[in-house]
């Protein structure tokens, strides 16, 4: 390699290495706003705002799912398997909205320290599987749990 | 080893010599792209299992991840295209780098809308300023960036270092968007291949999307082949070779 193109090359490569610290910097200064939800243990520590629109995030606690008989409000917990959160919300839930699933809720805390929710979103992850699958899975569980 | 490479690298340099390789490698690429994609779309649409949660609209999987990669890997050889063509001077590498921008930036496009698609059945929106979601929209609009860079110039140098500069500083964004599901929370799952850890799938689910993967890594060869032939075409119209293939047909 000649020397102008060593140094171009170097040249480069330090214009490349200078722009990922300084995004690197600015992503690491905004990292909690970049978070799409807080979590029940951020909620249950007071670093999520009172008052404010936020989102919350965690898993549905199995068997806490409370609907009213004459409307669409609906009352559950979610976990992040450290504190529980109540979260109240009226409307339609998305199809994925089950116990034991992800959800990311958009609303804010109420005086009682429950979420208040205006939106409900499912969350899922990459463990994708067919039918088949998942109730071989629930059976051999089931049976451990017999045994 | 490293003698052969660098001899395969100065000869790729020529672009008279590029295009003869290209023309030969062409028809191969498009039809194993051909036979890929074909093959895995039946297979993904008709005998690949549906999920457990989300049924059949889990399907549109293989169009979506098949498109991110691209989207990111497009990006990346663009860059190192740039960064050869401003270093070494190959103009072949500047077609290469200005042909690949169209096609990732239709990638790019492709993998968001099929996102949206997917994510208003199962999230239950079609958007949310999520970290992944939002670096991909970046992704894309640095690929309109390098596409009006590359025009904006009348020199064609000029343009081909202005948006190899941009594309390597954009560069940066690709780990962003890779990790941005492991750094943040996120709606976004996390990634469903990746190199070092078999995918979390059964093999009837991920092999479909292998092939499709494979053929979309295939299609944009082929496509990325033929547009830089026609810009090689077009720059090297005066030259004798490009005159004589004329006059031959």
């Amino acid at each position: 390699m000649n020397p102008k193109r060593k140094k171009k090359l170097i040249l480069l490569s330090s214009m490349v290495a200078a722009v990922a610290v300084a995004v690197g910097l600015v992503l690491f200064a905004l990292s909690e706003n970049i978070n799409l939800f807080y979590t029940p243990t951020q909620i249950a520590q007071g670093e999520a705002p009172v008052g404010q629109r936020i989102r919350a995030g965690g898993m549905v606690v199995e068997g806490s799912i409370e609907r009213a008989r004459d409307s669409l409000d609906v009352q559950f917990a979610v976990t992040d398997y450290k504190h529980e959160v109540i979260v109240k919300y009226s409307g339609i839930l998305p199809d994925l909205f089950r116990e034991g699933q992800g959800i990311v809720a958009m609303g804010s805390m109420n005086d009682q320290g429950d979420f208040e929710a205006s939106e409900v979103l499912a969350k899922h992850d990459e463990n994708y599987m067919p039918p088949e699958v998942e109730a071989a899975l629930k059976a051999s569980a089931e049976t451990a749990a017999i045994e | 080893m490293w003698k052969t490479f660098v001899a395969w690298f100065h000869r790729m340099g020529s672009p008279k010599w590029f295009y003869d390789i290209t023309g030969r490698w062409i028809p191969w690429f498009a039809v194993a792209s051909a036979l890929l994609l074909i093959a895995g779309t039946v297979w993904a649409l008709a005998f690949a299992p549906e999920d457990y949660q989300q049924g059949n609209s889990f399907r549109i999987i293989y169009i979506h991840v098949p498109a991110a990669i691209l989207a990111q890997s497009i990006f990346f050889l663009m860059a190192m295209a740039g960064a050869v063509g401003l270093i070494w001077k190959m103009k072949v590498a500047d077609m290469v780098a200005k042909s690949c921008a169209p096609i990732g930036a239709s990638m790019t496009f492709i993998a968001l809308f099929t996102g949206a698609v997917w994510g208003k059945p199962t999230w239950g929106a079609w958007w949310v300023w999520d970290a992944r979601l939002t670096a991909m929209l970046i992704l894309l609009f640095l690929y309109f960036g390098v596409i009006a860079l590359q025009s904006a110039f009348d020199s064609k140098q000029s343009g081909a270092r202005a948006s190899a500069i941009l594309s390597l500083v954009g560069v940066v964004n690709i780990p962003i968007i890779k990790y941005s599901v492991e750094w943040w929370n996120t709606l976004h799952q996390p990634a469903t291949f990746t190199l070092t850890e078999k995918p979390a799938m059964p093999a009837e689910m991920w092999v479909p999307l292998l092939v499709m993967v494979i053929g979309f890594y295939c299609f944009f060869g082929t496509i990325l082949m033929m547009r830089t032939r026609n810009e090689i075409l077009e720059r090297e119209k005066r030259t004798h070779w490009v005159q004589g293939l004329l006059s031959k047909k």
